[in-house]
């Protein structure tokens, strides 16, 4: 019976003179959200409100379900629109409406009436009034509860009447595009795609960057990854997904530098690749899916070495978190059950059985220059062959 | 370049194969049960794939029934077996280096009340018939033994356990999954004591997601598959006509020169060991040459991941299959390869190599030239 959602969004409500800038971007986000969705539908802004009008027949739980993963929206409140033909007529669409949306009649309510057109001939007071008198005559075991009602129907008299009592929760969080860009570290774990998850939470788009390393790590470690951008990109938004060959350079590192470091060593040249491509590509930050103490390269002295090979600030939103936070989190956007397939990934091929834990910056230093005749070119190549694949 | 070295995991169509199955899909295409003219038609290539079938093991075309594939096979003549003879016994025979379709039904039957007796192998992978005589019992309603192991191609001695089993107790069905094994060696059910045979299409060129059972029409079975009584109400279902077809054809053409396919790919296979044996540190796993089927080479390759290399050959257009799949969070370990009693650390470093009359010698020149340069750089890297 809907036809229409209001989109209710909360923090961009306050910010001022940029606010169109944010709501553009919510549109936008919103349309990219409903292309995957069966039906048309007209994005509308107005008067500081954001409206979805389906334009054809559409299937109501898929759209919501598309809208629940659009950052920014507080609130999804399924709408009817209806000429105004009358009161008479008003009530009884009214009457229609409690009757279809609340099967059970046990309810307290109140209506809430707004005039945005002020020619009509009623004050929003006699609305109110006059409608809830309606409400009651159809179904008398419904009670009026202004303070605390469980049902609050707006009934908003525009060029057309809006009428609507329920809101669906959204994710809240801000307009993909509004936080500037940043580059995700992408590997095949649980991890990294909850982070992604996160920070585009915040507004921020993201560009990703895998390290592949064939034949060491299969095409079907490529294409987990691949996979996880997909699910990632349902709520940030289409992104590039970088490839980088990595091989080489994991053998170089293997020959020239102690064992027990290898991690610590091949972790530093990932963010310094990441960080080249991120300002290639525009982007503001560095986002990994690293947690304090998790695994040996995750120790505070291993990210002290691995943090300081990068300009640009590194995001960690799950730093704090315990891994069944992490997992819960991979479990609702629906990476979790691809991250658990068991393809080697390019970070447990070579681990040594005991990697150092608290390693020492200036020893890595002193052990990466044993790189320093074929690092460059390595990593210049590794850069150039890299692999683009557009996610949307 | 593509050189495809994994035809014991599945093997392309033959173009006369896949000529017919696209004619019966789109031209022939009725259901063989319905009484117009499409569906005589389509009946028509049932019967016709029998009679190819039938003739080449010298059986009954009553006694060939269709099913998806070796998977479905072997359930249906495990478990039909098993409950129709419930009363006479519950105890089964079968090997430690069976394939899953075999393995696990099996220890589905235990579940729910049978028992089992898993016979092991030599270091070949060969059972002892000693042992099958002494495991056979009043009660041992059944033995399954496969004819040609999937991994190291090991060739079972059927003709012998056939002997031995009716000997000692007539009573006892003999199953062989014969799914590597059709197609490679003359089979003939009635000559050999075997009462059930398992075969798949997609193995000898045929189409995937087809296959037959052959049983014995004095055996007695239950139906697996219940419905709308195809095939004598033994497997319901809409009969796969183009498969059906399909596989008839593969058959057709699979023997049409055995004898000489067969010594071809026993020169390959000769042609191939041989070189992989002048490469340092490597092991070939199972019967050598003619003693083992003629187009499974298993091989171990000391200090290496197998699925390492099986990426390394991979990039160079060879596909392969690794011994045992081992990965970073789950460790499976081939049974066989751990029956057979190989070490450890070759577990890991398995790869198979399987043949088919479309394998040539310069394929094979050109993988042991790729092996020859990727086993000193992956030898050099290893984990530690």
């Amino acid at each position: 019976m809907f036809t229409a959602f209001l989109i209710k969004y909360a923090e961009i409500g306050v910010k001022g003179r940029n606010r169109y800038m944010f709501e553009d971007a919510l549109v936008d986000q919103i349309r990219f959200a409903l292309e995957k969705v069966e039906g048309e539908f007209k994005i509308r802004k107005t008067q500081g409100r954001i409206y979805v009008d389906a334009v054809s027949e559409f299937d109501f739980d898929e759209t919501v379900e598309a809208l629940k993963k659009v950052f920014g929206i507080s609130g999804i409140c399924p709408m009817i629109y209806v000429e105004d033909e009358g009161f008479e007529k008003l009530s009884g669409t009214i009457v229609d409406y409690i009757g279809k949306v609340y099967p059970e009649k046990n309810k307290t309510f109140k209506v809430f009436a707004r005039r945005a057109r002020k020619n009509y001939p009623m004050s929003s007071m006699e609305i109110n009034c006059e409608l809830g008198g309606v409400i009651l005559d159809a179904y008398p075991e419904m009670k009026v509860d202004v303070h605390n009602p469980e049902i609050e129907l707006s009934v908003e008299i525009r060029e057309k009447i809006y009428i609507y009592s329920e809101t669906i929760p959204g994710p809240g969080g801000m307009p993909v595009g509004t936080g500037g860009k940043a580059m995700l570290l992408l590997s095949g774990g649980i991890d990294s795609p909850v982070a992604g998850y996160m920070i585009s939470k915040r507004g921020v788009k993201l560009e990703a960057t895998y390290f592949h390393a064939p034949p060491y790590t299969s095409e079907r470690a490529k294409q987990k990854v691949v996979d996880l951008a997909k699910y990632v990109s349902a709520y940030a938004g289409p992104m590039n997904l970088h490839v980088i060959n990595f091989t080489d350079i994991q053998l170089a590192i293997y020959e020239k530098c102690p064992h027990d470091e290898l991690t610590i060593i091949m972790r530093r040249y990932m963010m310094r690749i990441a960080e080249m491509i991120a300002r290639e590509t525009g982007c503001l930050g560095l986002v990994t899916g690293e947690s304090i103490g998790q695994v040996a390269s995750q120790t505070m002295q291993s990210l002290i070495s691995t943090n300081e090979v990068c300009e640009l600030p590194v995001y960690r939103p799950l730093i704090a978190f315990d891994k069944q936070d992490i997992v819960d989190i991979s479990e609702k956007i629906n990476t979790y059950e691809t991250s658990i397939q068991p393809f080697e990934d390019c970070c447990t091929i070579f681990v040594a059985k005991h990697p150092v834990t608290k390693p020492n910056v200036n020893v890595i230093r002193g052990h990466e220059k044993n790189l320093e005749d074929v690092i460059d070119g390595l990593v210049q190549t590794a850069l150039d062959t890299r692999e683009i694949i557009e996610i949307k | 370049m593509e050189i495809y070295l994994d035809n014991s995991a599945t093997t392309r169509a033959q173009s006369e194969v896949v000529e017919l199955v696209s004619r019966v899909m789109y031209e022939d295409y009725g259901n063989s049960s319905s009484m117009h003219l499409k569906g005589v038609e389509a009946e028509k290539y049932i019967k016709k794939s029998k009679e190819t079938i039938a003739k080449i093991l010298k059986v009954q075309e009553k006694e060939i029934f269709y099913t998806s594939g070796g998977t479905e096979s072997d359930n249906w003549a495990l478990m039909g077996a098993a409950s129709a003879n419930s009363r006479a016994g519950r105890h089964l025979i079968t090997t430690k280096i069976e394939h899953p379709a075999v393995i696990q039904t099996m220890e589905y039957l235990e579940s729910i009340g049978y028992e089992v007796t898993y016979l092991s192998v030599d270091k070949q992978g060969i059972i002892r018939l000693e042992e099958l005589e002494r495991a056979i019992r009043p009660d041992t309603i059944l033995v399954s033994i496969m004819h040609v192991n999937n991994e190291v191609g090991a060739v079972q001695p059927i003709e012998e356990a056939g002997v031995l089993i009716k000997k000692i107790n007539p009573k006892t069905l003999f199953h062989v999954d014969a799914v590597q094994s059709f197609g490679k060696y003359r089979i003939l059910p009635k000559k050999s004591n075997i009462d059930m045979l398992s075969v798949s299409g997609h193995k000898i060129h045929g189409p995937k997601g087809t296959g037959f059972l052959y049983i014995d029409e004095h055996v007695k079975i239950k139906p697996i598959v219940f419905g709308g009584g195809q095939q004598k109400g033994m497997r319901s279902g809409t009969e796969n006509v183009p498969g059906i077809a399909g596989i008839g054809k593969a058959c057709e053409l699979i023997y049409r020169d055995l004898a000489k396919d067969v010594e071809n790919l026993y020169r390959l296979k000769r042609h191939f060991t041989d070189g992989v044996l002048q490469i340092s540190n490597v092991k070939v796993n199972g019967p050598l040459y003619e003693d083992g089927a003629p187009h499974i080479v298993s091989v171990s390759f000391a200090g290496v991941r197998s699925e390492v290399l099986l990426h390394a050959l991979e990039d160079r257009g060879v596909y392969v299959s690794a011994g045992s799949a081992c990965a970073s969070n789950k460790h499976t370990v081939s049974a066989t390869l751990a029956g057979m009693g190989v070490a450890q650390d070759m577990l890991d470093s398995t790869i198979r190599f399987s043949f088919s009359i479309f394998t040539t010698r310069e394929e094979l020149d050109y993988t042991l030239r790729c092996l020859n340069e990727i086993l000193p750089m992956l030898r050099k890297y290893t984990r530690h």
